[in-house]
């Protein structure tokens, strides 16, 4: 069987800044007290040009620019969003359309926060059984378009951008055995309800109950790719809240990474969390190539999946 | 385990997630308003507090835990129960 691994990363960030004072015009809340529960400080909104496919496609042609391989050698374009503007169509045939993917197969994976991970290990494992040889993982993701901007409690959080990753053949496999796992039975923890009500709702205490008490999963994908929490390089958790965050960080016990914490300038962007707190790390030079760095993706379903994986 | 036994301990936590004096921790005080610790924090402290006194507190059950008194009692009343 072959390895994988991950050959470049690319991200896609729209161009409008919002900050918790512009917030505070609209509903009750402060700078203060969104910093102190959440950490956000400020989150990116996407205008109507910056769609799924647009942001996608911008994202996956800087990562296949840092991979070094042209959208022709693609085998299949694999799309983790869950914020799609409608359920038909799907965004990925699009995003492969227009980056010229001419031979590769197309599709959307919707596993809410945690979809990039399981793409991720989707893609390695198509590399290792030679189904594919390089696989285009995006996501994308536009959460106000589902936005109750009167909610106070979930406006707050949510945001929009898209992050990319080109997985393809190596001689080891450089991206670890996934853990994954499902609470489908909190179902309703977060939801955008559908048939004519179409804003995001949370039950934000269940979920962070949630989300802390995941650490020994978290430990297990590190066990499972043989490498101890404290020789972690960088740990990249889904970006949803800096508290959870510091959590599953000290649960787990990586006393020596570097942990991304782009949630307090990106917000919560869904799918595209990973990607885009991954590039902030790699273009801050924090990490080298060949560093081993945790991604746990959780949040939707609820559903959850992680992985070890070694640096572009 | 004794009343004072757990209050010792949820002083702990206390401490350790919310950063709240052990000696402010009296039975009489409210998590909230007296102690200070936010809705988030107060979930941490329930997840710490099941695993140390190795107890079940439900989602629906932490609403009524007012004051560390309450919290308390419910941890003694579930551990005899368990």
């Amino acid at each position: 069987m072959n390895g994988s691994r991950l050959m470049g990363i690319g991200t896609y960030r729209p161009a409008r800044l919002v900050t918790n004072d512009d917030l505070a015009k609209r509903v009750a809340t402060s700078d203060e007290w969104v910093r102190s529960r959440t950490g956000i400080a400020t989150r990116r909104i996407a205008d109507t040009d910056e769609t799924i496919v647009a942001m996608g496609s911008m994202a996956a042609e800087k990562a296949l620019a840092a991979a070094g391989i042209d959208a022709a050698e693609l085998d299949i374009v694999l799309l983790a969003t869950c914020t799609n503007p409608s359920q038909i169509p799907g965004s990925g045939p699009q995003i492969a359309h227009r980056l010229g993917a001419v031979r590769a197969g197309a599709l959307d994976i919707n596993a809410g926060c945690a979809g990039f991970s399981y793409a991720l290990s989707m893609a390695s494992d198509m590399v290792r059984v030679g189904s594919a040889r390089h696989v285009l993982v995006v996501a994308a993701e536009r959460l106000s378009d589902y936005t109750d901007w009167d909610d106070r409690s979930t406006c707050i959080l949510l945001a929009d951008g898209a992050g990319a990753a080109v997985v393809g053949p190596a001689p080891t496999t450089e991206i670890g055995p996934a853990v994954w796992g499902h609470d489908g039975g909190k179902a309703g923890a977060i939801r955008v309800p559908g048939y004519g009500d179409n804003l995001f709702r949370m039950e934000g205490q269940t979920v962070f109950r949630w989300a802390i008490t995941l650490t020994p999963t978290v430990r297990r994908a590190c066990e499972l790719a043989g490498v101890a929490p404290a020789e972690l390089a960088g740990v990249i958790p889904h970006q949803a809240n800096l508290r959870i965050i510091d959590a599953l960080v000290t649960g787990i016990g990586a006393t020596n990474a570097v942990v991304a914490r782009d949630v307090v300038e990106s917000g919560n962007t869904s799918a595209a969390s990973i990607p885009l707190a991954f590039s902030r790390i790699l273009d801050g030079g924090q990490l080298r190539p060949g560093d081993p760095v945790l991604l746990f993706g959780f949040g939707a379903g609820l559903t959850y999946c992680g992985q070890v994986v070694r640096c572009p | 385990m004794s009343q004072s036994d757990i209050l010792e301990g949820l002083a702990a936590i206390l401490e350790e997630v919310a950063g709240v004096d052990p000696a402010d921790v009296t039975a009489d005080k409210t998590f909230i308003d007296d102690l200070d610790v936010d809705s988030l924090s107060m979930v941490e402290v329930v997840v710490a507090a099941e695993e140390k006194f190795d107890v079940k507190i439900p989602d629906e059950d932490v609403k009524s835990l007012k004051t560390v008194g309450d919290a308390v009692s419910y941890i003694q009343r579930a551990g005899v129960a368990a």
